[in-house]
Order: C-alpha cells, then sequence, then structure tokens
C-alpha cells in the first residue's frame, strides 16, 4: 500500500516536473500555459468554487453510471433471454454508439433542461454499450460443462440463469463496468459544455472564455483526479466482489 | 454384498427407497458428425447395481455415448435408452466427468449442495447441511467446506466432485473418465473410494485405461474399430476395488492393452 501510494507520488511528481520544463523551455506565456505552480494558486483562489463545481460533476457521473449500469444490465439479460429482444434491442445498442454524444448532447439539453438530469442522461448514453456488450457476452460465454451439469441436475431455466450463468458472467461486467467508468466523465463534461449552470465542465469554459487559462486547468487537474479516484474505488469493488476471479499479469510470468 | 441399498448415506431428502437401482438397456446407440457415423446400432445392458465399464481409445466416441445417453445430445437420434422400471433415465442419472465442473464462485460445501441449489431447495436446511458435510467428511475434506475451490489441488477438487455426486443420491451413475486428470496414486485413493461409496448403484464408467477398468467393473466391454463396435464383455474375478497386486487383474491388463492395440492397427 506504502509502495503504491509512494509510486503514485512518483508519477505526479514526474508529471508536475515535466510540465515545468515545458514552461522554462519555450517560455509559454501564462495564458498559454501556466506553469504548475500557477494552477496550484489559481486552485487554493478559487477552492471552494471548483470543489463546489466538483460536488456537481461527480454526481452527474455517479448517478450516470448507476443508471446506465443499471439500463445494460437490464439489456443484456434481455438481449440473452429474449430472442425478439436480441433482433429488436441489437440495432438500438449499436445506433447508440454510432450517433456521437456530442452530437446528441444539445438536443438532450434542449429536452432535459440546463440541470443535471441531461448529464446523468449524456453519461449513461456513453456507458450503455460497453456495459451491455461485455455483460451480453459474459451470458453468452456461459462454460458448457457447467450449464450441463446443470441440466443433468433438473435445474430449470430461472435457476440456470441466475446460479451459472450470471454468476459466470460477472468478470465479463466487471469489465464492462470499468470501461464505463473511464468514459463516464466524458459524458457528463460534454453535457456541461454544451449547456449548464453547474459543474467542472461549466467553470472550465466561464474561465475560458475569461482567459483564466490557469483556473481552467485547476479545474481540468480537479477533473483528472475526480476520474481516477472513481475509478480506483470501482476497481477495488469490483475486485472485492468477484474474489474467484483469477487475476494474473502477463508481466509475472 | 450386504443389503445397504443406494440411499444408505446419510438421510435422504425423500422417504429411504429399499429397492435396488434399475438397470438400464441402450438400443440402437448411434453417434455422427455428419455424414460419418462414429458407431451405429450399439446395444448394451448396464445391469442393477453392478459397475459396467466402456473401455476404448480416445476418439472413440466413448464421452458422446454417455452424453447420448444423458440425453445432452442427440448424436443423430435414434438412440432409445430405457430403465429396467420403465421410467425416464435422465432426472435419476447423476453425471461426473473428466473435468470437476466445481462452480468457482461457490465454496466447497456450496458446491456440494449445487443441486439442491439449482432446484430451489433450502441449502441451509440443518439436514441438507450435515448431510453435506458428512459427505465431506467422507471424502476427506472435512476441512475444506468453507473454501472456494481454487485454493484446493486437482485431486481434491475431483474428490470434492465425488461428494456432490453422492449427495445428488441418485440410482444411477453416468461417469466420464472421472479421474483421468489426476496423478498415479490419487486415482488409485479416489477409484477406492468411488468403488466404496456406490457399490450398490447403477454405474456406467468409461475409461481409456484398461486398469481402472479391471479395479473397478463388474463388466468390462471394449469399444474399438470404425464404425466402433462393443465386444461380448469379460468379467473379471472378485470384487471391485480389486487390488492393482493381483497377478489375475495384470494379466487382464496385458491382454487387454493388446486387444486395443490390435483394434488400433486393424
Amino acid at each position: 500500500m506504502m509502495l503504491r501510494i509512494g509510486r503514485l507520488l512518483g508519477v505526479l511528481f514526474g508529471l508536475v516536473g515535466l510540465w515545468q520544463c515545458i514552461v522554462w523551455m519555450t517560455g509559454a506565456a501564462h495564458f498559454i500555459l501556466p506553469s504548475p505552480s500557477h494552477v496550484a494558486a489559481a486552485w487554493l483562489r478559487y477552492d471552494i468554487l471548483i470543489l463546489t463545481h466538483s460536488i456537481t460533476t461527480a454526481t452527474e457521473i455517479i448517478l450516470g453510471l448507476l443508471s446506465g449500469a443499471v439500463l445494460g444490465i437490464v439489456s443484456a439479460l434481455s438481449l440473452a433471454y429474449f430472442r425478439p429482444a436480441r433482433l429488436w434491442l441489437m440495432p438500438v445498442l449499436v445506433a447508440s454508439q454510432a450517433i456521437p454524444v456530442f452530437a446528441l448532447a444539445p438536443i438532450l439539453v434542449l429536452w432535459l433542461g440546463y440541470g443535471m438530469v441531461s448529464k446523468i442522461a449524456m453519461a449513461m448514453l456513453i456507458i450503455y454499450f460497453p456495459v451491455t456488450t461485455a455483460f451480453y457476452d459474459g451470458l453468452r460465454r456461459a462454460d458448457p460443462g457447467l450449464l450441463e451439469l446443470a441440466q443433468t441436475m433438473s435445474a430449470g431455466r430461472w435457476a440456470t440463469l441466475c446460479h451459472v450463468r450470471v454468476p459466470g458472467a460477472l468478470p465479463a461486467l466487471a469489465s464492462g463496468l470499468r470501461v464505463a467508468t473511464a468514459v463516464a466523465p466524458i459524458g457528463a463534461v460534454v453535457g456541461e459544455w454544451v449547456g449548464s449552470s453547474a459543474g467542472l465542465g461549466h467553470f472550465m469554459l466561464l474561465s475560458n472564455a475569461r482567459m483564466q487559462v490557469d483556473v481552467m486547468f485547476a479545474a481540468l487537474v480537479t477533473l483528472a483526479v475526480l476520474s481516477v479516484t472513481l475509478y480506483s474505488i470501482v476497481d477495488t469493488l469490483l475486485r472485492r466482489m468477484i474474489p474467484w476471479s483469477p487475476d494474473t499479469h502477463p508481466a509475472d510470468d | 454384498m450386504t443389503s445397504k441399498t443406494w440411499s444408505a448415506l446419510g438421510t435422504s431428502r425423500q422417504m429411504p427407497i429399499q429397492i435396488s437401482p434399475p438397470s438400464v438397456q441402450v438400443l440402437g446407440a448411434r453417434v455422427a458428425f455428419g455424414t460419418v457415423a462414429l458407431f451405429d446400432g450399439l446395444d448394451f445392458d448396464v445391469p442393477s447395481g453392478k459397475w459396467t465399464c466402456i473401455l476404448g481409445p480416445s476418439g472413440v466416441g466413448k464421452s458422446t455415448l454417455l452424453r447420448v445417453i444423458l440425453g445432452l445430445e442427440d448424436g443423430g437420434g435414434k438412440t432409445v435408452v430405457s430403465c429396467s422400471d420403465g421410467l425416464p433415465l435422465a432426472p435419476r442419472a447423476a453425471f461426473m466427468a473428466q473435468r470437476d465442473m466445481l462452480f468457482p464462485w461457490l465454496s466447497v460445501l456450496q458446491n456440494v449442495t449445487l443441486g439442491e441449489r439449482l432446484r430451489g431447495g433450502d441449502v441451509n436446511a440443518g439436514a441438507t447441511r450435515s448431510r453435506a458435510l458428512n459427505l465431506l467428511a467422507r471424502v476427506g475434506l472435512a476441512d475444506a467446506a468453507e473454501k472456494l475451490p481454487n485454493a484446493l489441488s486437482g485431486g481434491m477438487r475431483q474428490r470434492v466432485a465425488l461428494a456432490r455426486t453422492l449427495m445428488e443420491d441418485r440410482p444411477v451413475l453416468l461417469m466420464d473418465e472421472p479421474f483421468a486428470s489426476l496423478d498415479a496414486i490419487t486415482r488409485l485413493r479416489l477409484q477406492t473410494l468411488a468403488a466404496e461409496l456406490l457399490c450398490d448403484r447403477t454405474v456406467l464408467l468409461v475409461t481409456h485405461d484398461p486398469l481402472e477398468a479391471l479395479r473397478l467393473g463388474h463388466r468390462i466391454h471394449v469399444l474399438s474399430g470404425s464404425p466402433a463396435y462393443l465386444d461380448a464383455g469379460l468379467e473379471p474375478p472378485g470384487n471391485p476395488p480389486r487390488s492393482i497386486g493381483d497377478p489375475a487383474i495384470l494379466t487382464m491388463q496385458g491382454e487387454l492393452l493388446h486387444q486395443l492395440d490390435r483394434a488400433a492397427t486393424a
């Protein structure tokens, strides 16, 4: 644990150092590329404001993630268990990915307003596909040996779903949820850029308009920290929930 | 043999049934992949309360034959499976495969009570639990009840699978090389254990190991040729599990190996 934190600090220090070096070498103006110290000062100047906006964005991401995950899980189960769902839902699923979220964002803001709902919808939309396809693939790839064993034990369709297919698909679902956690902030922030009254995206847009590039960077760094923290929490939770799933790294072979 | 019945192991869910297990007749067994039949029109009996072994080289269709009997595959239709008491086989047959098929997310104890779980029964009921623990103790795994299968060795996993099979308490057992992936010593021990715990059931075991067949089988058929046919069968002397040191058994093993070899080169 100490080692992990140490490594994390090392990486952070390296990145900040690199950033500072670039500023020194190029002599960039502070409104083009502010130095780390400028950004830190800006953060401290606007700390309460940044934190308030972060809470809005975090709420949007988390709610979007939860609703997208639920929708994805339900969709995957229907795809796996009802033939008509496969025929009718699949095109919707693919279309949901073919249309760029950026193109949908203005419409969603128009329909759902400037508040959180449109951002939650955006995050939901962006994670719906990875969650659904990952879980659906997992459900389809249940171990045929376990399925046959269940059959010889006179298991019904429902019991086979609950006790064989779903648990077997959990590692796949976990992969989908990890991808979802990583991309959900994109949905929320895109929504905030298009039209909003709060959130880090909104704050960045305002700072940008006022040429407060250092403040914008402070918000950006906050967003990055938020995303990484959320990802590591979700990753840890998923690992805890699926202790049987083998966790090997090619680097250790 | 004593007058044990197949529900003699612990208390059964149902009333103890004091009848002998059914024998199974297989008529016109056929396994075909596309238009190529591995075998066609195999007829044989699996007598009540005895171990019948089908011995054959890899790829002859032994596993598929078991799956066809269980109804997991149709093998191209036409195979008729009937029991001496006229009831269908599938709901009364347990299946043990070469892979242990333990559910990785369930503990050892939960794996043993899997059948109850899958049929919507109460796996935490006192009787079920104590019977499962009793069976785990009989396969020597009383201490491993709460572990996950990942934490067990191959031999231990297969013993859990054996306990799970016994937990099902079914009169007929179909086994597909259940000990093939184990090391020699573990294999011998598990064969002895299985023979003792399943001595009064109708068992059909397919294997490619002549010694295994000779240790466990009341009757041994060799499946060979293309398309494959079953020979008339052989009944080694004495009761299973037979000793591997018995010269008669070792002689028979030699003969069976010759027979398999001739069939392979014919």
